[in-house]
């Protein structure tokens, strides 16, 4: 392994953490407000690419006006499936594992709602199609390091997009309703917050991320099929746990260390390539072992 | 307190029932087509997947997702112990099947106890660890688990074939395989869950923290419920291997836990009479819903079949029962003989009331 090796897969790595992060914190964030494993995140993830793609195929858009178009309906997306499956069970005060089933559900019908719709074939999502600039997947040249421009946007995209985040979620009125909710929602309904209206934005904004992720993803990784989203959509919630759910921090963290660990360990040791997938998982049940509530996560005391 | 059945009423009822289904067995396997025999054994296998997982799920709320790995394993174990060497010798292309399996060829019977045993062990070595985790990381923990097998599947060519998979398994799996381990299941895992060991199963499915402090070993009670839920589920695999006879990594995706969670739901999470009913249903259901995917053509009218209908049909059905019906058909309850008894006599006294008037 020369060095020039070595950054041309940190690259790759911090850009593939990047993604996860981006995922991540829809996760974390749903989790820290409603204690709810969302696992129709993924899902919302494979929608934002079908959303990018069929909007350059389908409406001719331009790339990027295609691209605000999906994160757009990934948003209203995410709010549809928070107001229709996961509301009523909120209201009923149902028990936590019905929602969990409900939530597994959503993930099955988003599934299958794709392949009825946009059919099981893999859609190709390249830049032939004029989906996003031939530029971007020109290589840049450092020294003997070749890393493609597409590396570099993807990083700076997600920091643009995690850096939003941080603002809207520590600088806005909304974004402090949804810290409150997040800490106790009895007693944020009793200060005067619409729980429901900041559990409904809150789903927004994961799933706007979700959509910047899945674009990013699918140019990464140019194929789109209804599955494409359930392999990242669970590392990425492994990321969210391996950092502390419910931590925003902790979801970005987590984030990266999967990232850079399933490219380095697969870069450095080739034979295991074929147990890429499984790498998250282990690394999940290592740190749930040591520490069960994530790196950054806060010591939850059994209750009595 | 009404008068209840005596236990050799009970006892005799059960037999009774036993023979019943033997005789309907018998004649399905003389007289249905091919068509509704497959169906009938799937849906016994179904029945064990459902009742095992409601036994780790429903019953002591360890809320596991793991379960297609332990079908994996059971499916894989058996299939390589009975398939012949010479099978074997042509369907490992990429790497040879390694010494001493690639010459052992058992029987049936034994494979599927030793796929049982293998789920099993490997569930004792996954509980032990992740039960220490609760609620959603449980259940996340267990999913990568069930992935992780997937994955080991996959890749190590040299046991399971790699993505190539495993075909031309023998097809053992017939009625009377597959009905009689889903009885046996059921009796077994019914029977323990009446027993006190059962009643410490539930306590702790309400309350860990109380059970604890009754002094039940939560623990020890949780991996025991685990390793057993494991067992059968291995058996299940087994049974569905040499039934559908072509096994691959692909056949153990997540969807399958899906699937046995859908069963378990509909018929109420946390009754064994549920799960059995569940998984009935979900089988029968499935096969009715073909008519979705299939084209139709009234009068001039024609709609062609739409594939992967079915799952949204039925995805869609799992979120209306959660929303409005989240009991499922039995909710916590079991069918009893005293229960039917007791509903006999109830229904007798209005007829008798309705009379006197």
């Amino acid at each position: 392994m020369t060095i020039q090796m070595f950054f041309q897969h940190l690259a790759n790595a911090i850009s593939l953490g990047g993604i996860y992060a981006l995922i991540a914190i829809g996760y974390t964030m749903v989790y820290g407000i409603l204690n709810l494993i969302n696992f129709a995140h993924g899902d919302i993830f494979t929608f934002s690419m079908y959303f990018a793609f069929y909007a350059v195929t389908l409406f001719l858009f331009p790339w990027w006006a295609s691209f605000i178009f999906a994160i757009v309906l990934t948003t209203l997306l995410g709010a549809t499936i928070e107001r229709v499956a996961y509301r009523p069970l909120r209201k009923a005060n149902a028990p936590k594992i019905s929602a969990l089933i409900t939530a597994i559900g959503v993930s099955f019908f988003l599934q299958n709602f794709a392949i009825v719709v946009f059919g099981g074939r893999a859609k190709s999502f390249n830049p032939q199609l004029g989906v996003y600039p031939t530029q971007f997947a020109q290589v840049l040249k450092f020294r003997d390091v070749r890393i493609p421009l597409l590396t570099f946007i993807i990083i700076g995209a997600s920091i643009l997009a995690l850096l939003i985040l941080i603002w809207i979620v520590y600088r806005t009125k909304a974004g402090m309703a949804m810290r409150a909710v997040s800490k106790d929602v009895t007693a944020a309904k009793l200060m005067g917050i619409n729980t429901d209206k900041t559990i409904s934005q809150t789903f927004m904004l994961g799933s706007a991320l979700a959509a910047v992720g899945g674009i990013l993803w699918a140019m990464k990784y140019p194929q789109i099929y209804p599955y494409t989203g359930m392999i990242p959509g669970l590392k990425a919630f492994i990321a969210a746990v391996v950092g502390g759910i419910g931590s925003i921090p902790g979801a970005m963290l987590g984030g990266f260390i999967l990232g850079v660990a399933e490219i380095m360990i697969v870069a450095f040791l080739p034979a295991l390539a074929g147990y890429r997938d499984a790498i998250a998982y282990i690394i999940l049940i290592v740190i749930l072992l040591v520490k069960p509530n994530g790196l950054l996560g806060v010591e939850i005391g059994e209750k009595v | 307190m009404e008068k209840t059945l005596t236990f050799k009423t009970k006892f005799f009822l059960t037999i009774l029932f036993i023979l019943v289904i033997f005789l309907l067995l018998l004649t399905a396997n003389n007289k249905a087509s091919d068509y509704l025999i497959l169906i009938l054994n799937l849906m016994a296998i179904n029945i064990i997947f459902a009742v095992s997982l409601t036994f780790i799920n429903g019953i002591t709320g360890i809320f596991s997702l793991g379960h297609v790995g332990f079908i994996a394993i059971g499916a894989y174990v058996s299939s390589i112990l009975t398939l012949s060497p010479a099978q074997k010798e042509i369907s490992f292309l990429i790497k040879p099947l390694i010494y001493p399996l690639n010459v052992i060829q058992i029987p049936f019977l034994p494979a599927i106890i030793i796929a049982g045993l293998v789920a099993a062990a490997f569930g004792y070595l996954v509980a032990a660890p992740s039960l220490r985790l609760i609620g959603d990381y449980l259940a996340i923990a267990t999913l990568g688990l069930g992935e992780v097998v997937r994955v080991i599947a996959n890749n190590t060519w040299a046991v399971t074939n790699g993505a190539l998979g495993l075909k031309s398994i023998p097809q053992y799996s017939n009625l009377w395989w597959t009905w009689g381990f889903a009885l046996i299941t059921v009796v077994f895992i019914s029977s323990l869950v009446k027993s006190s060991y059962g009643r410490a199963l539930k306590a702790i499915r309400e309350d860990p923290v109380a059970a604890k402090s009754m002094g039940i070993n939560v623990f020890s009670h949780q991996v025991v419920t685990f390793v057993i839920g494991s067992f059968f589920a291995g058996v299940g695999g087994a049974l569905w291997a040499h039934l559908i006879t072509t096994i691959d990594p692909k056949s153990f995706m997540f969807q399958k836990t899906f699937e046995i969670l859908i069963m378990v739901v509909i018929g109420g999470l946390g009754s064994i009479s549920g799960a059995i009913m569940g998984a009935s249903l979900y089988t029968v259901g499935l096969e009715f819903l073909r008519v979705l995917e299939e084209p139709i053509s009234i009068g001039s009218i024609y709609i062609p079949g739409i594939p992967g209908m079915r799952m949204v049909v039925l995805s869609l059905i799992l979120i209306i029962i959660m929303l409005f019906w989240r009991r499922g058909i039995m909710g916590r309850n079991e069918i009893t003989w005293d229960g039917i008894y007791e509903l006999i006599t109830k229904l007798k006294n209005k007829i008798v009331m309705r009379k006197d008037e």
